[in-house]
């Protein structure tokens, strides 16, 4: 090791002490234990995906230890709450929920560039040594029951296949319990209209009671229950596999203490604030948000930042060389902390047939989505709101 | 200085009868009006009432030097802004809060550039992040996270002259 480079180390750890330290040193992953589950990111069970977290999860009919399934190639996505299954991943009949009035319950779930629609079914979900008893879960299905009209006017493509979703499921294990919360259990015009009574083959939007909504399995864990970290060590470019872990509860074990990390409270809207160039200025910060399930980095737009975004269309950045940029995130309890990142051509990349990029990114106007890319190389703690932490009461993002 | 007019259409109280005589009205006109003067996006300035109604919300107008913003407070909580050129036509569109509120009614005759656009580009690339189409004739950008969400669309050739698009948020 040169003098220079540990110059730089003491640097950066001198830097830590006051606003972190930006993922450069290298990241500590926790091996196997009852509250670790491997993560791997790699082109997935339909063979084509890019920066994608899959993990196993074991579902069962509740109280069964018999009708019971192990699936691979869920997405791990701390933007959002709660177990999406496919419908053709699924060989176990798990239990139909049903409204008071006894018409089965499906959701209509809205996603950035998608929406997810099926029935609301009810499992055991087991994950490394944790188990959540009687959790809602959605089966993403378009031909259970027929989408309605106020689904397809969202406008956006209902993913039910493995071609079209990319993954076998979704496990949100983001900041909030329930996937809606209190607006899914009001009537009339407050209510947003994700979850339906489908009593015939016309579905109707119903109130959902916070219990009976789809939601995050770790909140229901009997112990670890208080979030998650996704550890992933850096690429450097691109890289065919990545290897990491998911690790449920924060400073509950030997493996999952915060040390050095920062915390970065949240807004109501479980969002950070992130300062960039002269757009995201001190005086008015951009929203923004750590989000796993997110497969680039997406800020702004190309006529703020000048890198163009791709001929293709295809909503990426394609810059002729790769661009070197930095930001500071903030949260909402004053902390702060300078984040360094690349973005280079997108369109290369997807040629490249690699599984993992550090520098894939686009636009997404007004705000910073940090995606898979700043996962690489940190590991990243996600408490769950109202979840009591050794750093104080969720929720909140550390790194 | 912008001025802002402050509208809660359904704050402030009207006797049934008025309240019955405005519906009547508005049957009427919404059903002799052609269907572009529906749309949000790309309608004129009525279809910002015809919205608001839609919404069950109520209304703030902001006068800016090119343009008006109509911002709409549906119960559902996410703000719609929707931007008014001089001529009289809703140029843009923005939307911030919890959920993402009815598209076909948003986007008016322009909802179908948005089923294709977003269907086209998850079928080049599966994959999980915000929706970006841009066309010559209109640009649909959303992104967000479950329960926060925002977005804007406009129509680039519609935009008032010296507006541009950072103007729309």
């Amino acid at each position: 090791m040169t003098m220079r480079k540990l110059f730089c180390i003491a640097l950066c750890c001198a830097s830590t002490a006051i606003v972190g330290c930006g993922g450069s040193s290298k990241n500590k992953i926790a091996g196997s234990g009852p509250n670790v589950q491997p993560i791997t990111v790699n082109a997935g069970p339909n063979g084509s995906s890019v920066n994608t977290a899959f993990i196993s999860v074991n579902v069962c009919v509740p109280g069964s230890s018999s009708s019971c399934q192990t699936i691979s190639g869920i997405l791990v996505d701390t933007g959002s709450f709660g177990l999406r299954i496919l419908s053709s991943a699924l060989s176990i009949s798990l239990p139909q929920q049903n409204a008071p009035d006894g018409n089965p319950v499906a959701e209509c779930v809205p996603f950035a560039n998608s929406l997810t629609w099926g029935p609301v079914e009810t499992a055991d979900i087991q994950i490394s040594g944790e188990t959540a008893s009687s959790v809602p879960v959605q089966v993403l299905s378009d031909t259970a029951f027929p989408l309605p009209s106020g689904c397809k006017n969202l406008g956006l493509p209902s993913v039910d296949t493995l071609s079209t979703l990319g993954a076998n499921g979704l496990l949100g294990v983001g900041e909030f319990v329930q996937d809606c919360g209190n607006d899914c259990t009001l009537s009339g015009p407050s209510n947003p209209g994700l979850y339906y009574e489908c009593p015939n083959s016309n579905c109707v939007v119903t109130q959902e009671a916070l219990s009976a909504q789809v939601a995050n399995p770790v909140a229901f864990f009997a112990n670890d229950n208080n979030g998650v970290i996704v550890e992933l060590p850096a690429v450097n470019g691109s890289a065919a596999t990545v290897n990491g872990s998911l690790v449920f509860g924060i400073g509950t074990q030997s493996n999952n203490g915060l040390g050095s990390a920062t915390v970065y409270a949240v807004n109501s809207n479980a969002d950070i604030t992130t300062q960039f160039g002269s757009t995201c200025v001190s005086t008015s910060p951009c929203d923004s948000f750590l989000d796993s399930g997110s497969n680039g980095i997406f800020f702004l737009d190309s006529t703020t930042t000048g890198i163009p975004a791709c001929s293709s269309g295809d909503g990426f950045y394609c810059p002729t060389t790769t661009q070197n940029l930095k930001a500071t995130n903030d949260g909402s309890n004053g902390t702060s902390g300078q984040v360094s990142f690349s973005v280079g051509d997108a369109d290369a990349m997807f040629s490249n047939g690699a599984s993992a990029y550090s520098d894939l990114a686009g636009p997404n106007p007004g705000a910073f989505d940090w995606g898979l890319p700043f996962f690489y190389g940190r590991n990243v703690f996600t408490a769950i709101n109202g979840a009591s932490t050794p750093a104080g009461t969720g929720p909140f993002w550390a790194y | 200085m912008p001025r802002s007019i402050e509208c809660p259409a359904f704050a402030f109280p009207i006797r049934r009868l008025q309240a019955m005589q405005i519906s009547r009205w508005l049957a009427l006109l919404v059903f002799f009006t052609p269907l572009s003067a529906f749309a949000g996006l790309g309608g004129d300035s009525n279809s910002v009432v015809t919205d608001q109604i839609h919404f069950q919300a109520s209304l703030k107008t902001t006068q800016m030097t090119a343009f008006t913003v109509h911002e709409i407070h549906p119960q559902k909580g996410t703000v719609i802004r929707e931007y008014v050129s001089p001529t009289g036509t809703v140029f843009a569109v923005t939307w911030h809060g919890s959920w993402i509120p009815d598209m076909q009614q948003l986007l008016g005759s322009h909802f179908q550039q948005l089923v294709s656009g977003a269907q086209a580009q998850n079928s080049v690339h599966t994959g999980r992040h915000p929706l970006n189409i841009v066309q010559p004739d209109f640009v649909f950008q959303q992104g967000g996270h479950m329960r926060a969400f925002s977005g804007r669309a406009y129509l680039p050739q519609m935009l008032p002259t010296g507006v541009h698009a950072e103007a729309i948020q």
